[in-house]
């Protein structure tokens, strides 16, 4: 289909200046809490669930969800962004920060692998996911976080690309190299910075 | 809403692997490489649709086909899938000819 | 888009004029990508419902109260005004009179939309295919097409058409009143031996059940073919 086409009398998503100034370049106002999946929604009870870090780490921990919810855990409202264009503002969620995670471990590690329920991966640079940028949530908008939107746990990453943020979340994996993951390997950003619109590879 | 009728199949992926193919693939038969099942390309589930088409056996899950939706490239991944048949036939026009 | 034509307090159908439009497979959709000013754009898949006829086509749109798109089709597109679409889009749930049958047609809502078109096709060729339809739909007033397929089935003598309302029926409802299941299938399509070509399109819950009661009942998985449609489909 050709660009330029305008259809008469629909329209979009117009947004005042002061909420347009937080979206980033070609990004759109979301109401609603879009559902998108690589895959079915995978069903497990919390009493089967448990999450590791593994990879380049001394003693690798392994938490299960009592355990896991016993953790220091933190509210933080945050805008998210995701490829496909859409974007949601002040967004609340709760869970318990990478940082608590990593608090302690002996580690040596450039990158972490997610590795998820249902096969799905992402990469990110360690940088990107410490220093109060990343948790793994479990609650969504004051309830529990529903399984079509990653419960039991999701990675949150909210200042990168929406793909970023694993949902079904079960392992970190700490690595020295870069490894593209289910999303990246098909031609998605390594990266994914939303205000730099890295949206694809070449970008 | 639950999953289920969320859930659309392959004929979802026919606009975008049209973009791709020059036969049409949606009546390809495809056999998995998990579980060795094979069926239409259209009966696969199809996920993802809105970043490209990630399209996986009923039976075991395994994704055959993934494609992404890129800025004017697509980039198709299909190991999951052993053997694709697909038919080179000119569709046969109504009128007979 | 030259015309519009209400068929449900909740669909209508739209005449589309596409120039250079090659005819199209009964069976095959169209995706309608919408543009906004700011840039935004909305795209969903339609059900192509008309029979392959020169450069219109016909498309019934249902209203999807949360939809982007189906409200956009419904209340404010207008004849005259332009639509951003592609296709004739695939090549797997198409029927022609040059398949074939016995012909076994199964639709669920808005699943019924691209069965249309096989069905108009049959009757604008004047074929004798053996064929059967199965409509289920919630309600009376939901119900697609009724008229028309009623009015085909008394002129054919080969067309048999039958209906199940599955939560509520008007008084002097003679139909079904059940979601469809096995002995309705086995009543109103046909024995698994004639060997038929099955078409089955619908939400996912009513497709899978459908084909998977179908299989039970000795047709081939061959010859049943299906199509999800989601919410947004169709």
């Amino acid at each position: 289909m050709g660009s330029g086409f305008l259809s008469r009398g629909f329209s979009g998503r117009r947004v005042d200046p002061e909420v347009a100034r937080r979206l980033p370049p070609g990004q759109y106002l979301e109401s609603d809490f879009p559902v998108m999946s690589a895959g079915p929604t995978p069903i497990v009870p919390t009493g089967a669930w448990d999450f590791r870090i593994d990879g380049n780490v001394e003693a690798p921990p392994r938490w299960t969800w009592e355990e896991f919810l016993a953790l220091p855990r933190e509210k933080v409202t945050v805008d998210i962004h995701c490829v496909t264009k859409w974007s949601k503002l002040d967004t609340e969620w709760e869970g318990v920060s990478l940082d608590t995670l990593l608090d302690g471990l002996e580690y040596s590690a450039s990158y972490i692998i997610a590795h998820c329920d249902g096969g799905y991966t992402t990469n990110l640079p360690i940088e990107d996911v410490t220093g109060g940028k990343a948790w793994i949530a479990f609650n969504f908008d004051g309830d529990e976080l529903a399984p079509e939107h990653g419960g039991p746990a999701r990675l949150l990453v909210p200042h990168l690309y929406f793909w970023k943020s694993a949902k079904w979340v079960r392992r970190l994996e700490l690595v020295d190299d870069d490894q593209p993951g289910f999303w990246e390997q098909l031609g998605y950003h390594d990266y994914g910075d939303p205000w730099l619109e890295q949206r694809y590879q070449g970008d | 809403m639950d999953d289920s009728m969320r859930q659309l199949d392959g004929n979802a992926a026919a606009g975008l692997l049209a973009e791709i193919f020059a036969v049409d693939v949606t009546s390809a038969q495809a056999m998995c490489n998990g579980c060795h099942a094979v069926g239409p390309v259209a009966g696969l589930l199809a996920y993802g649709l809105e970043m490209g088409a990630i399209l996986r056996c009923p039976g075991c899950g395994d994704a055959l086909l993934r494609v992404s939706r890129l800025d004017g490239e697509c980039w198709l991944d299909l190991r999951g899938m052993s053997v694709l048949r697909v038919s080179t036939r000119v569709p046969q026009e109504p009128d007979g000819s | 888009m030259r015309d519009v034509r209400i068929e449900t307090p909740g669909a209508r159908t739209l005449a589309l004029d596409v120039p250079g439009w090659r005819d199209h497979r009964p069976g095959q959709h169209v995706d309608i990508r919408l543009t906004a000013e700011d840039g935004y754009q909305a795209e969903r898949s339609y059900s192509i419902a008309s029979p392959p006829a020169g450069e219109r086509i016909e498309l019934t749109v249902e209203r999807l109260d949360d939809g982007e798109v189906s409200p956009y089709l419904l209340d404010v597109l207008r004849p005259g005004d332009q639509l951003e679409l592609r296709g004739p889009i695939g090549g797997y749930f198409t029927w022609e009179i040059v398949n074939g049958g016995p012909l076994l047609l199964v639709g669920g809502g808005s699943g019924i939309v691209p069965l249309m078109a096989m069905l108009r096709h049959r009757a604008a060729q004047g074929s004798p295919i053996p064929t059967r339809v199965l409509g289920s739909f919630r309600q009376f007033d939901a119900m697609l097409y009724r008229d028309e397929l009623e009015g085909f089935a008394k002129a054919d003598g080969q067309l048999g058409v039958s209906w199940t309302l599955t939560r509520a029926q008007p008084p002097d409802w003679t139909g079904y009143r059940r979601r469809v299941d096995a002995a309705m299938l086995a009543d109103t399509g046909w024995p698994p031996e004639t060997r038929p070509l099955v078409y089955v399109c619908g939400p996912t819950p009513f497709v899978e059940t459908v084909a998977a009661t179908l299989v039970d009942l000795g047709h081939e998985p061959a010859r049943v073919k299906t199509e999800r449609f989601g919410p947004t489909g169709g």
